[in-house]
């Protein structure tokens, strides 16, 4: 079969169930799609080409056996490079962990093993997945395969691209600020940041802990529930995690996709609407779209104000690179990564092999976070700086809270543009931390939000997306209503929004 | 070693001292607690095992790696602050403190910072004239110990000279309770002895708690020492606290005492000399007996605090919290009241028992059989005496309140002397067994056959004639000089009694001995 790399995880599980294919010959389908396109996208760290095929035979063989599999055993997936995998090397995007092999699986990791996924290999993404465009990689950018000479967004733009290059029909992310919707947004691609804690952090490589957030990325709303289905559940490893309200959002993708949404009432938020500029004008264009559509399906639009979402981007980079500073501490080069001495000491102390280690091993925008955080916490400057940020963190809770008694899920375009010329931010770092200004406060509250395409900017002809969210722990919401809206913007471009995608990859090859 | 003699100069004379000056002290003592696992992952907890053998992904500090509270090791906290009389907090977080330090995994200690799970209590503290001293208590906070640096290849096994060092992380992560003081004032020349016998009292209520093996010598309860000095006056508390040394892990109840009293001395001969105290840590020399300056310390260090957000706040329950109060056992100083109540012990008896750490060990002694006026005498005796020589905790003796309860009753029951006891104490310090075992070994019986004492008997008075005409003249005092030559002869293993009564009935048969 040709096209396996075209289908969706939905797909290749019922292929798989029913001995139709192999999971190996699925396997070898996306590790030759790998090897085709990869020299050009860069969506890979890491390929797992023997370890990924002895995993897919040995789903085989269990198959063969009559074992009951898990739905999605023998289904390709990524792994972004910022989880733990047990020997295979994690780097986070950064030259201080070259060549590190984790002796341990992050509990995400865990779960697709147990759930028989086959591990391909470790996604691009900007260093410590601090980033909107996967150029601070320390291993080089990732290109969006709609257009090379384009970002795929950040930091998981490693994860974004390989399904929108169709070499992989699922992947993971971690999302912090935005760092799995955003990617979807410029890749036309499904992405979802479920509630804070209902996926583990174990074996997460942290950027900000009360921010981070691993979730699904996929090609379809379908395909992002089940891949949130065995990534999500409590774990006793993380002190953070939830222990219940897991709703079935396998379930909810497939009642909004046959059923739609009449009734619902959808919260336009008017702070993220567009008002103040920076926002394309096509992107917005698809956005109104969409709107009409759910409005044609039945749903009640309102519109309702998140006042504080003005200073949420402020607050974020106060207690992201706060949190950061101290997390990245542990990048000393005593235990494990790299390990660089100062020049022209004879016996140089612990702390000279620290900043010569730190200062050779960490990028710019990594050096910058930890510096900002740094002084944002230090004594004098505390209570200005992170009290203050923290205090606006309680204000968008409640403006979430205000905003959720009116509408059952909020939305907004994901990102305000489409996909950027590679390079046309990387020396602007304020204007690249606007990416993220619509996603921010979902993490800041710690409520669900999914990306999926809206269709394509006029002016480019590139993806727009468009951004759900609803209260916390009422994840089934985003995946009732997203599923219902991708199925009404495909009877309108008669199939996925990926078909539209130029060629520019065939015809390099 | 940086010390040099110039520096014993340097302190004023301890009395001079005190009367120019107020010492106020804080002292702070850190308790690892002897939970199973470690205080965030499930990592073994074990004194001494090979280096780096008890260590995770989690107390190592790997990416990725996450804390998860140690239940018990939270039980412990609270119950110790119920036990310092402390307010129990109804919410509180872990905080981190960032510092950079090769032995500590993730350059942040986590830690509690401005939320303390136990605050403001007390503890009273009896002091050697039988004095309650009340000791304010600030806070009793959990955090995780480091790891260990080792400095191979030097002569001091300091990092100084060192060609290289070896960090051992399976202290890393190790449950610690810190204990602050708030200032303690008041104490006057008593301050080292206050401190002596707060750090005492502290390791004696921790011990009843069964949180902690509070093994001073092992690092497993450490004291760090804050002493400062203001000028003395009429209305001491309006003049302001000084500045404060604060002298590190200092060991031993002794030294303690000894490190309070050296830098009142040493304060005062600066402060004298119109000198000024600098803020800093400073080391305590246990062989020489005096501090010397470690690092400087102000209150600008930075530590960059903020709520640990890996961890979820605790809020432990009330009703639980209450149910941990009825878990605490008596109070150690109520106890030994009862104690001292049920032997018949003087007040003195008892405060010398209680500062010879021997309560425990007669209350065990007694429970195996022996009369409280004779465990008493032999731990507040012949064993405190050998503990001394051998310069080792009296508790610390190879010996069991078995063992001396087993060798009262020979001596009780007449087949040892008090001499042959000693001896018999000497096997089984020697390890040769169970006292039965050493007698039997050593061969160590009293003789009461007459024929072979009254012959004994008669070499002595021949031996001392001058002696025995005394006792023919009345003055039977003099039998004592004779009896300890049998004594002597029979090499202790004779029955002093039976020979005070041969040597009567040879000498002054008239008389009722």
């Amino acid at each position: 079969m040709s096209d396996l790399t075209r289908r969706t995880a939905a797909e290749l599980s019922g292929l798989l169930a029913s001995g139709e294919v192999s999971a190996v010959e699925v396997a070898r389908a996306h590790l030759d799609r790998i090897a085709a396109v990869d020299g050009d996208v860069h969506a890979f760290l890491h390929t797992a080409t023997e370890s990924a095929l002895a995993d897919a035979a040995a789903v085989d063989a269990a198959r063969a056996a009559g074992e009951q599999l898990p739905t999605l055993a023998g289904v390709p997936i990524a792994v972004k490079d910022v989880m733990t995998t047990q020997g295979q090397p994690t780097t986070a995007g950064s030259k201080m962990l070259e060549g590190w092999v984790p002796p341990y699986d992050a509990t995400v990791v865990k779960n697709l093993r147990q759930a028989r996924l086959v591990l391909l290999g470790k996604t691009n993404m900007d260093e410590f997945a601090m980033g909107s465009s996967t150029e601070h990689s320390a291993y080089g950018p990732t290109r969006n395969p709609w257009d090379l000479n384009r970002i795929p967004g950040g930091s998981g733009g490693g994860s974004a691209a390989a399904l929108a290059a169709f070499e992989a029909p699922l992947a993971t992310g971690t999302d912090t600020g935005g760092s799995i919707r955003q990617p979807a947004s410029v890749t036309g691609t499904v992405g979802v940041k479920p509630t804070y804690g209902a996926v583990s952090r174990y074996g997460l490589i942290a950027m900000a802990s009360s921010l981070d957030q691993a979730g699904p990325c996929a090609r379809t709303v379908l395909d992002a529930a089940l891949l949130h289905e065995v990534m999500a559940g409590h774990d006793p490893l993380d002190s953070t995690s939830l222990k219940d309200g897991y709703p079935d959002v396998v379930a909810a993708a497939r009642e909004g996709a046959r059923n739609g949404i009449a009734g619902l009432k959808i919260g336009v938020i008017r702070e993220l609407h567009g008002g103040d500029g920076g926002y394309q004008a096509g992107v917005l264009a698809r956005f109104d779209e969409s709107l009409e559509l759910l409005t044609k399906a039945g749903a009640e639009i309102v519109e309702v104000s998140c006042p504080s979402f003005t200073s949420a981007l402020a607050a974020y980079y106060l207690i992201m690179p706060s949190e950061a500073s101290s997390n990245l501490a542990k990048f000393d080069a005593m235990r494990y990564g790299l390990r660089v001495g100062p020049q022209g000491v004879e016996a140089p102390s612990a702390e000279q092999v620290m900043a010569a280690t730190r200062a050779a091993g960490f990028g710019d925008e990594v050096k910058r976070r930890i510096i900002l955080g740094t002084y944002a916490l230090s004594s004098g400057y505390y209570d200005a700086y992170y009290g203050s940020a923290q205090k606006v963190r309680t204000l968008i809770q409640r403006d979430f809270a205000a905003a959720f008694a009116q509408a059952d899920v909020l939305v907004s375009p994901t990102s305000p543009t489409t996909a950027f010329q590679l390079g046309a931010k990387l020396d602007d770092p304020l204007s690249m931390y606007l990416q993220d200004v619509a996603t921010i406060p979902a993490n800041l509250a710690g409520v669900p939000g999914m990306s999926l395409p809206s269709g394509l900017a006029d002016e480019d002809g590139l993806p727009a997306g468009i951004q759900l969210l609803a209260p916390a722990q009422a994840d089934d919401r985003l995946y009732r209503v997203g599923a219902a809206l991708e199925s009404l913007l495909n009877d309108g471009w008669g199939g996925s929004i990926l078909d539209k995608a130029p060629k520019t990859l065939e015809a390099t090859k | 070693m940086t010390t040099s003699l110039s520096q014993f100069a340097e302190v004023l004379d301890y009395d001079e001292a005190l009367a120019k000056f107020d010492p106020v002290l804080g002292l702070e003592v850190h308790v690892e607690l002897n939970t199973n696992t470690k205080m965030f992952c499930g990592c073994s907890t074990v004194f001494g095992a090979e280096p780096n053998t008890q260590v995770c992904p989690v107390c190592l500090g790997l990416p990725g790696a996450l804390p998860v509270l140690n239940a018990t090791g939270l039980e412990s906290a609270i119950r110790i602050g119920l036990a310092l009389n402390c307010s129990i907090a109804q919410w509180c977080r872990f905080a981190r403190k960032n510092y950079f330090y090769p032995d500590m995994p993730k350059n942040f200690q986590t830690s509690q910072y401005d939320e303390p799970i136990a605050f403001d209590g007390y503890l009273d503290v009896e002091l050697e004239d039988g004095e309650t001293f009340r000791v304010q208590i600030e806070r009793a906070h959990m955090e995780e110990d480091t790891g260990k640096s080792l400095h191979i290849g030097g002569s001091t096994g300091r990092i100084q000279g060192a060609e290289y060092s070896l960090v051992d992380y399976n202290r890393a992560g190790i449950p610690l309770i810190e204990i602050v003081t708030k200032p303690i004032t008041g104490a006057g020349e008593r301050a080292p002895e206050v401190a002596r016998a707060y750090v005492a009292a502290l390791r004696e209520l921790l011990k009843a708690l069964k949180v902690s093996d509070v093994k001073m010598e092992q690092g497993s309860m450490r004291c760090d020492v804050n002493a400062s000095l203001r000028i003395r006056a009429q209305d001491q508390d309006a003049v302001k606290l000084g500045t404060r040394t604060e002298t590190k892990n200092v060991n031993s109840l002794r030294s303690v005492e000894r490190a309070v009293k050296y830098e009142i001395s040493r304060q005062a001969a600066v402060l004298v000399d119109g000198g000024t105290i600098t803020q800093e840590t400073r080391h305590w020399h246990e062989d020489t007996g005096i501090t010397t300056s470690g690092r400087p310390k102000s209150d600008a260090d930075d530590y960059r605090y903020f709520p640990e957000p890996d961890l979820v706040p605790i809020a432990p329950d009330t009703a639980w919290v209450e149910e941990l109060r009825g878990t605490l056992p008596e109070p150690p100083a109520l106890r030994r009241r009862r104690l001292q109540g049920e032997w018949g012990f003087s007040d003195k008896e008892m405060r010398d028992l209680y500062n010879a750490g021997a309560v425990e060990l007669v209350e065990s002694t007694v429970a195996a059989g022996a009369s409280p006026a004779a465990a008493r005498k032999w731990w507040t005796g012949e064993l405190a005496r050998l503990a001394n020589l051998a310069e080792k905790p009296l508790a610390e003796m190879p010996v069991t309140p078995a063992q001396i309860a087993q060798l009262q009753a020979l001596v009780d029951g007449g087949k040892l002397t008090d001499t042959l006891a000693r001896q018999a104490l000497e096997g089984v310090l020697a390890g040769e067994g169970d006292p039965e075992q050493v007698v039997e070994k050593r061969g160590l019986v009293v003789v009461s056959d007459d024929g072979a004492l009254g012959e004994a008997v008669d070499r002595a008075i021949e031996a001392n004639p001058g002696i025995a005409d005394k006792i023919r003249a009345g003055k039977v005092q003099a039998a004592g000089a004779l009896i300890g030559a049998v004594m002597k002869e029979m090499r202790g293993k004779a029955d002093a009694a039976r020979v005070r009564e041969l040597v009567i009935e040879r000498l002054a048969p008239d008389t009722d001995a």
